[in-house]
């Protein structure tokens, strides 16, 4: 079933370094005020850990219990992660919106 | 199927990369955190669909969904409840719960699949997942409880040299485990004992760095906890889970290097130099300070054109963002020109104190960077800081032995008056003297920022 997504190496390498110079593009010229935000929405981002998880629970055996409580604390853990990151991004960056007076 | 999911991904990889670029922006960034968002859902929900590939997996579907809604709940309600000033501690703890997710997810893989011939790639690959993972875990719960403020720092000569070796003894480790021919029972055991021991090694790296040097280690833990999915990622072959990886690797490193620049200090200096080598100082009796009175200083203020606000971390110990934005609009209401200039390494972490004025209704409009300012301090009459200490501190520029020579710092003795609000003659987190408290246009003003802001603001209401 992996092979839907296979990825060669090459066009690994090929995503690998492209997000990267993407990554420091994009980012370069964030001014210091939205840190805060910037990191807590990056941290969001980090929890897409949790589709490797979703991806292994279901290439386990319906009756291999142990590994599936293993794969969900996982994906649990991860999922707190990417919800309660992006909210409190949302809620930091509603606090940043302009104020009218 | 397959087009559907690859689709989704290549949705998510772009509103990935706008999101963040919307983020660089104020007006703009909570609809790039939005976009962000909604990629990663269209991500989660279109891997989650792979299951019409396969039959009979109710049990698998119910431990997955039952996941995924425990853990969007709870971190809902983690983040309605966080207080601003909380800000820091979150942020690691959210980082380290990616870092144990990736850790379990990694160390996971190697036991489903022990019994399947593993080649090199594929075992440095899931082996460099569980190391960062691991470190990053325990890195950040480290960091969580130190910015609770539970731990001080410990004796750190020790614990440094500890980590080194331990270091030494994961890297040859893991050597060996490439050594290894697929014999199970060895490959599985050296599998857990690098685990245990990244998980030690988190502790040690984190604990030695101090209060101040927050801002480095939390931003760097953020970038280690990207490099450790980029890994899975590989693991998995999932392209959006290692471009995700990337862009928040980048993120994290890039934070890194601003911080450090911040201090003018290298990161090693940061993570691994001798901040032991502080020297005592015998000037100590000889600091005269001029002391100011809530009168005084609110009359200074009412007779101000410019007057700028300095916050620090301070500040945030105090909660005084609300009474500070209540002086600022009554010195407002006064035809006073207020700006709030903020150190970029002011506070826990990358722009903890923008987050705070945030919070408290302060208009960006307000705040200016140290470089914007600094040029043009003699403009403004009063310079007052609230709970900073090491970042207005001229020995920077002054004394080339001082450990915190060369740090950028924001010029404040150059205002007219200087005014600091601290709570007693403690030192800076460097432990150095502030000769700035030393200056002639410089008067002390002591209590809880909250308290002292309050009684400026009671006065001010009688002029």
């Amino acid at each position: 079933m992996k092979e839907e997504f296979y990825i060669t190496n090459i066009d690994g390498i090929y995503i690998l370094i492209f997000s990267l110079l993407i990554g420091i593009e994009i980012i370069k010229n964030v001014p210091a005020i939205l840190h805060t935000p910037l990191m807590s929405g990056a941290n969001a981002i980090s929890g897409i850990i949790l589709i490797g998880g979703i991806i292994q629970i279901l290439s386990l055996e319906n009756t291999d219990y142990f590994n599936m409580i293993c794969s969900s604390l996982a994906i649990l853990l991860a999922t707190i992660n990417v919800a309660g990151g992006f909210f409190v991004t949302h809620r930091m960056l509603s606090m940043f919106a302009p104020k009218n007076k | 199927m397959e087009t559907v999911i690859n689709s989704a991904y290549l949705y998510a990889a772009v509103s990935f990369i706008l999101g963040l670029k919307f983020m660089g922006t104020p007006s703009k960034a909570k609809r790039g955190n939005f976009i962000a968002a909604i990629g990663m859902i269209a991500a989660i929900v279109a891997t989650v669909l792979i299951i019409t590939k396969m039959p009979s997996k109710t049990a698998n579907i119910v431990f997955l969904v039952s996941a995924l809604l425990i853990g969007t709940i709870i971190g809902k309600q983690m983040s309605n409840k966080v207080e601003m000033t909380g800000m820091p501690q979150l942020v690691s703890l959210f980082n380290a719960l990616g870092g144990i997710s990736a850790f379990i997810i990694s160390l996971n893989e190697v036991f489903i699949n022990i019994y399947e011939p593993t080649n090199n790639i594929f075992k440095l690959v899931v082996v460099s997942g569980i190391i960062l993972g691991g470190a990053s875990f325990t890195g950040s719960i480290v960091a969580y409880y130190k910015l609770s403020g539970k731990f001080t720092k410990p004796k750190s000569r020790v614990i440094k040299r500890a980590a080194k070796m331990l270091f030494v003894t994961l890297f040859i480790l893991s050597v060996d485990l490439l050594l290894l021919n697929n014999s199970t029972w060895e490959y599985g055991s050296i599998i857990v004992l690098i685990a245990i021991g990244s998980l030690i090694y988190g502790v040690l790296f984190s604990l030695p760095i101090g209060g101040a040097d927050m801002p480095v280690l939390i931003s760097l833990l953020n970038a280690v906890t990207g490099v450790a999915t980029i890994f899975s990622g590989i693991v998995f072959q999932n392209p959006i889970m290692v471009m995700g990886g990337v862009l928040v690797g980048a993120t994290g490193v890039f934070l890194t290097i601003q911080m450090c620049k911040a201090m003018n200090r290298s990161l090693k200096n940061v993570l691994f130099g001798s901040s032991q080598t502080v020297r005592i100082d015998d000037h100590e009796s000889a600091i005269e300070i001029q002391q100011t009175s809530s009168v005084e200083l609110s009359s200074i203020l009412a007779f101000s054109k410019n007057v700028a606000i300095i916050p620090g971390y301070g500040m945030a110990v105090s909660q005084a963002q609300q009474t500070c934005y209540e002086l600022h609009k009554k010195l407002i209401a006064k035809g006073v020109n207020v700006n709030y200039i903020i150190h970029p390494v002011a506070g826990r972490m990358p722009g903890h104190m923008n987050v705070l004025l945030a919070e408290a209704n302060i208009d960006y409009k307000y705040i200016k960077e140290m470089d914007e300012v600094n040029d043009v301090m003699e403009r403004f009459d009063v310079a007052l800081i609230i709970g900073a200490n090491d970042v207005v501190n001229p020995l920077a520029e002054d004394d080339p032995d001082s450990v915190i020579y060369g740090m950028p710092i924001i010029k404040a003795y150059k205002a007219k008056h200087v005014v600091v609000m601290k709570r007693g003659m403690s030192k800076g987190y460097s432990g150095i003297r502030n000769t700035l408290f030393e200056k002639t246009n410089c008067k002390i003003f002591f209590g809880d920022a909250n308290d002292s802001l309050q009684k400026i603001i009671d006065e001010l209401k009688a002029i």
